[in-house]
């Protein structure tokens, strides 16, 4: 159980190529399709066709020593499945019939060149949007695609509402800290663990509101954690639930779901009240703490404790621990942003971390950038977007952070609102005549309000979706559908944290093409100026993006003479160094150079400068009467091992066999009052609207709580509308509204709503009481009326 | 091929998430057929006890589908679930070896399994 990188270098060389018995063998990273967010390194075994027929973990690499997830494992089942797109389709009846004509690529670039210069005359090239799932490896793809193809400023996550994942917290650290802060597990040097002379095991490890094991999010294999609690690591999770992370805890924290920046303020009243802060961080190196201070007064344990359904001696213990502990560190997820205040919440948990100085120190909160410091991001090729075209972007006049370039991306929620409406925020006409769709599939998870997005999609005229398989979206309204590449099928780098990797193909899949590919042919067509003449192939693009970033290495030198991956030289203690400004002074890059608990910016734009809480838009505190209706609250998106969002459904995998239906938590008294029983269906319901999953008993929950999964469609149902795959029935974005979003433009409560819940019964669940059906045949729910844009939202009357 | 009872694995149970990627692994290992498993994980829990300490583990349990990955072994690699454990709590050798180890590591929640 050693952690070492020395395993048979016979059987797996540091080469790029070598034979094993009938195969050949190809040392890689695996970045998707289909989707993930880590680059753990492979071994991709193909046969003498090319076709993929084995996977395994690479022993000799220190990100993931040989160790692999069971969706790498099993990867050759969707590679080679027998319904992955294999040629561009056109579609041939109208939206929703599934029926589709093949075509080759060049007419398909002619329908889209056609498409783009029309619409780029009539409306400006500011009419057509991109759009991105997560954890496809496409966000330099697609941006680049966008700013210098296309034209237009707009590119965002895909109708996820307040933008809600991850971004909300990086715009947040951006304006606190200049950077973005990741829990320390010396992941961003070769020599791991106590191989590293530096990196200290964390005494403490706050994971808050993510299952890491589970969700590998951001670029952080939750298994790392596991081997910090091998060292002695002691852990503190804050979560509804009981994952099985949090059972090996010392504290868990069974908050109310969205009321995490109410409980990170009454740690900091234990902590600042008991003085366990560090002085010597604060008074060298921060902004407003006094002002924070007086803040968290606000926030007495006991308040917070009934506020977040905790038990305040817990709440206490926590803290102290915390703030006791060194060094410590805390691993945050998407349940930080998935509340109206997911912004104020990030920010009071950096305050956390920012008032016990474990910032930059081994074993604490490290700043870090992408790998080279290269822009393979959301700002990829912006540089040629015509002059005032940024500022034209969808939710930039509303909202400072965007306004003043905390981002990269516009608000997800102004685009659905202009495709309804035809107008932006400020009123003004706003035409959206085109989206491109890449790698998102938005009615079946990315999107709230689901039928809302729906029903959107039927005003633009022209939808072009990439992508693995027919998805639901694509079914219901896509007009030009095109297959893209897998991992495997892909030349490319990755960079999204350290080390730089690089992923080379070894095989491909019909006509299926890499995202790359894509773009550099449109871009020879569309934008031929923008395109040096040599850049012809994905591999091109990737030496032309080391090149412009001023790297001294090729991508063929990356590969063969680095072992698919280098170390950039990660070190602690950047702001005393002068590493985190562009003038080389020491301190953080940030209006008063320091790390700001008061933030300048938001002093300066009228906002509150100090994190606060604020009760979700409905709740039993903030909604009582609606909670008489519908009593439990709902939190949703629970991951499991088998999927990665809407992926991995299709029936005859291992993922499917493994984890055939939808569940839903529910405490055991709470079903036996609602006359729920284990494996059996229920209707999930609210104001917005249903879904239906099954019962899965679980005493862990407080029983006021319900939790589901989210992604589920079903491949193996019709295409065709009603059917749509069942997209709508099991989707608990049928519950949540759109266009609930956070003063700042992020956030929004996605894992934090209300709902009933009642047995699926013959009576109730007749074909025409799925949602699918109601949705698509029907335009609404059987139990009355469903949003649409053109009447206030329950949301909107309530303000 | 060793003998029976010679070889097996010794499983740190404390830090089994219960990832599959053992069961996934051997499924393709072995190309065995739905509903099969060369390794299975067992649960016990969530489970509060009168202790007021929540008991949750998985065990990955080796079936009669299962030889230690002899081919694999043969040509020098490690049982494939011993390889791709996520958590690394898996070890693959003869039993007397396995059984110092356990004792070796002086914690509880450690299981050997002989084939």
């Amino acid at each position: 159980m050693e952690y070492n990188n020395e395993y048979n270098m016979d059987l797996y060389p540091k080469k790029l190529h070598w034979k094993e018995g009938d195969f050949t063998a190809t040392r890689t990273t695996m970045w998707s399709g289909p989707g993930c967010h880590e680059g753990c390194q492979v071994i991709f075994y193909t046969d003498d066709d090319g076709k993929l027929v084995k996977v395994e973990g690479d022993p000799n690499s220190p990100f993931n020593q040989g160790r692999l997830c069971m969706r790498c494992l099993e990867l050759p089942e969707l590679v080679n499945h027998e319904e992955r797109l294999r040629y561009p389709l056109k579609r041939a009846g109208e939206r929703g019939e599934d029926k589709w004509k093949r075509v080759s690529w060049d007419e398909a670039y002619d329908l889209i060149e056609q498409k783009v210069r029309e619409f780029q005359e009539k409306d400006g090239p500011e009419s057509i949007i991109s759009m991105i799932g997560t954890g496809r490896n496409v966000s330099q793809v697609i941006a680049h695609n966008q700013y210098a193809n296309f034209g237009g400023p707009d590119l965002t996550l895909c109708f996820l509402s307040g933008d809600s994942c991850m971004l909300p917290r990086t715009a947040l650290c951006y304006v606190v800290m200049g950077n973005q802060w990741v829990a320390d597990m010396s992941q961003f040097r070769p020599d791991r663990y106590e191989n590293d002379p530096e990196w200290q095991i964390p005494e403490c490890i706050v994971i808050w509101g993510t299952n890491p094991v589970v969700c590998n999010s951001d670029a952080f294999l939750g298994h790392w954690i596991v081997e910090a609690m091998k060292r002695g690591s002691e852990l503190v999770t804050i979560d509804p639930q009981l994952t099985w992370i949090a059972s090996k805890s010392k504290y868990w924290l069974r908050l109310r779901p969205g009321t995490d920046a109410a409980l990170a303020l009454g740690m900091m009243n234990v902590i600042i009240g008991e003085d366990l802060v560090d002085h010597d961080f604060i008074d060298k190196w921060t902004y407003g703490y006094e002002a924070l201070a007086e803040r968290v007064k606000d926030y007495p344990v006991e308040k917070v404790a009934e506020i977040c359904w905790v038990e305040p001696e817990l709440i206490v213990e926590a803290a102290r621990f915390y703030a006791k502990a060194h060094p410590s560190t805390i691993q945050w997820g998407l349940a930080v942003d998935m509340s109206k205040i997911g912004t104020p919440t990030a920010h009071a948990i950096a305050c956390l971390a920012g008032i016990t100085g474990n910032i930059d120190n081994p074993g604490g909160n490290i700043l870090i950038d992408q790998a080279c410091g290269l822009e393979f991001g959301y700002n990829s090729g912006i540089e040629y977007l015509k002059e005032g075209m940024v500022e034209k972007r969808l939710g930039n006049s509303k909202y400072n952070l965007k306004k003043y370039g905390f981002t990269a991306s516009s608000q997800s929620d102004c685009i659905l609102v202009a495709c309804e409406t035809g107008l932006d925020e400020k009123g003004d006409p706003r035409p959206v005549n085109m989206l491109w769709i890449q790698s998102a599939n938005p009615i079946t998870n990315m999107g709230q309000d689901a039928p809302r997005i729906y029903r959107a999609m039927k005003n633009v005229p022209f939808i072009c979706v990439v992508d693995l398989f027919k998805t639901p979206f694509a079914v219901a309204c896509a007009d030009l559908l095109l297959p893209c590449a897998m991992s495997n099928e892909r030349d490319c780098i990755r960079v999204w944290f350290d080390p730089v990797r690089s992923l080379t193909k070894c095989s491909s899949f019909y006509e299926a093409k890499e995202d790359e590919q894509i773009m550099i042919d449109l871009g020879h067509r569309l934008n031929p100026d923008a395109w040096p003449e040599w850049v012809k192939e994905p591999r091109d693009y990737m030496n032309w993006r080391l090149q412009v970033g001023n790297c001294d290495f090729t991508m063929e030198e990356l590969e063969n003479e680095h072992a698919g991956m280098i170390y950039n030289d990660f070190r602690y203690y950047k702001y005393e160094k002068g590493l985190l400004r562009p003038d080389g002074q020491p301190g953080f890059m940030t209006p008063t150079g320091r790390y700001e608990f008061y933030i300048s910016l938001f002093d300066s734009w009228g906002v509150d400068a100090l994190p606060y809480y604020e009760e979700p838009p409905t709740s039993p505190v903030a909604t009582p009467e609606l909670a008489e209706e519908y009593p439990l609250v709902l939190t949703t998106g629970k991951r499991s091992f088998e999927f990665f969002h809407s992926e991995w459904r299709q029936a005859n995998t291992t993922s499917r066999e493994l984890h055939p239906v939808p569940y839903f938590d529910i405490h055991p008294d709470t079903a036996a009052k609602y006359g729920l029983h284990e494996g059996e269906w229920a209707w999930i319901e609210n104001q917005m609207g249903k879904c239906r999953q099954v019962v899965r008993l679980n005493a862990t929950l407080d029983p006021r709580v319900v939790s589901t999964e989210h992604g589920w469609w079903f491949p193996e149902q019709e295409a065709a509308e009603p059917s749509l795959f069942g997209v709508f029935d099991c989707n608990p974005n049928n519950l949540i509204p759109m266009c609930e979003n956070g003063d700042s433009g992020y956030g929004a409560p996605i894992k934090c709503g209300m709902a009933k819940v009642y047995p699926c019964t013959p009576e109730n669940s007749a074909p025409e009481d799925q949602p699918t059906y109601q949705v698509t045949a029907t335009n609404g729910y059987t139990h009355g009326p469903s949003h649409k844009s053109d009447t206030p939202s329950f949301y909107d009357q309530n303000k | 091929m060793a003998n029976i009872g010679e070889y097996g694995l010794l499983i740190d149970y404390q830090y089994c998430s219960g990832c599959h990627a053992c069961e996934v692994a051997c499924k393709k290992e072995h190309d065995l057929p739905k509903g099969d498993f060369g390794i299975k994980i067992l649960t016990d829990g969530p489970r509060q006890c009168s202790d007021g300490v929540w008991e949750y583990d998985y065990l990955p349990v080796p079936t009669h589908l299962c030889d230690l990955c002899a081919a694999r072994v043969e040509a020098g690699k490690l049982p494939t679930c011993v390889h791709h454990c996520q958590a690394g709590v898996m070890v693959y050798g003869p039993l007397e070896e396995l059984a110092a180890k356990a004792k070796a590591a002086a914690k509880d929640k450690m299981a050997i399994f002989a084939k």
